[in-house]
């Protein structure tokens, strides 16, 4: 049966308009720690113009920001800190590992540095490089508007079903790594 | 006060600490006190030969150098900045007794990169007014930058709790 509407009205469902507005109004809460920042603030900059893409409004509380953009080698001291501010973000949230050293820590495989922030907290999209350029970052921008579009729900259920899972495997720390599985750490 | 020179200030500290020993490299000069009399060179440079100024304090782990006989050696740069002198003083350690007197006293600079050559040696400091771990974490329990301490740590960094979706 088809249904009569007037014109300028459309019918669509809940999920789809939800995803319509959070895909186009990303506000990134920009966590830069590192030369990955540089590359961060040239996207949002006019020359790369993030604002094309309506992920412009760049927000350094996480109360007002729905996109946490990791740019840079955390270090473990930092961990607490990027957690928290993780937390504080309200639903629904995003998280892009932007550069090598956030998503895998890069040439930094010491005692301080985090061996990726996927071991502690969920990240949507990974950017490869070292820094990534602008472009790149735009593309993991638009990929993870592809995928609210797919995936979103008004209510967040794709949240829930989320199993932590690690996209990147564990390395092996020479001569320690048997201790930590055996002690039942959480690597 | 007339200018002095470096001559001066080494050959004062070799007549008055007997075992101090003056070595030079590329006219940067060094002089290695016996431990026991760090304290003393140091005041006397600080008090009557004009070094005013601090410049770092740092340590050498020489665990399995070539012809090592002790583990670190503790290096004090100081600068003479009405004479323009520098002077690089060190000291040997060895364990178990790491402790050796604060110069805070002497350089308030001292108490920070005192505190840092804690966090990474493990040096211990006899007297420093706030003796705590200034780069690492305080749950820390090793010190980083010793020649036995493993490049990629002990598990240290995986001691936090990875947050899921649910966890907020």
């Amino acid at each position: 049966m088809a249904l009569e509407t007037p014109d300028q009205v459309l019918v669509t469902r809940l999920d789809a308009l939800a995803n319509w507005c959070r895909t186009h109004s990303l506000w990134p809460m920009p966590f830069a720690t590192a030369c990955c920042g540089i590359e961060l603030m040239a996207t949002g900059a006019s020359r790369h113009d993030l604002a094309r893409f309506g992920a412009e409004a760049m927000r350094f509380s996480p109360r007002q920001s729905d996109l946490m953009i990791v740019a840079g080698r955390v270090v473990m001291k930092m961990l607490p800190v990027l957690q928290r501010i993780w937390q504080q973000m309200s639903e629904p949230k995003w998280c892009i590992s932007m550069g090598a050293c956030a998503s895998t820590g890069g040439v930094f495989d010491t005692y301080a540095v985090v061996q990726g922030i996927d071991r502690f907290l969920p990240v949507d999209m990974y950017v490869p490089g070292c820094p990534p350029r602008p472009e790149q970052l735009i593309q993991a921008i638009l990929d993870l508007q592809d995928k609210i579009t797919r995936e979103g729900t008004v209510a967040g259920r794709e949240f829930e079903r989320r199993a932590p899972v690690r996209a990147l495997q564990e390395l092996p720390i020479l001569g320690q790594t048997s201790a930590i599985r055996a002690r039942g750490v959480r690597a | 006060m007339d200018a002095v020179g470096l001559d001066q200030v080494t050959d004062a500290l070799l007549r008055r600490f007997a075992g101090a020993r003056r070595s030079e490299f590329r006219q940067e000069v060094r002089v290695c006190v016996p431990r026991a009399s760090l304290y003393d060179a140091l005041y006397l440079l600080q008090q009557e030969w004009g070094f005013d100024l601090l410049v770092d304090i740092t340590c050498v782990d020489y665990l399995h150098y070539r012809g090592a006989t002790e583990r670190f050696g503790l290096v004090y740069l100081l600068c003479n900045t009405r004479d323009n002198l520098r002077l690089t003083v060190r000291a040997m350690l060895s364990e178990p007794d790491l402790t050796v007197p604060t110069v805070t006293s002497l350089w308030e600079a001292a108490n920070w990169l005192e505190r840092e050559v804690f966090d990474m040696f493990g040096i211990h400091f006899a007297g420093h007014p706030d003796l705590r771990r200034i780069l690492l974490p305080p749950e820390f329990t090793a010190h980083p930058l010793r020649k036995d301490y493993p490049l990629q740590g002990r598990g240290e960094r995986h001691n936090f709790t990875p947050l899921a979706r649910e966890d907020g």
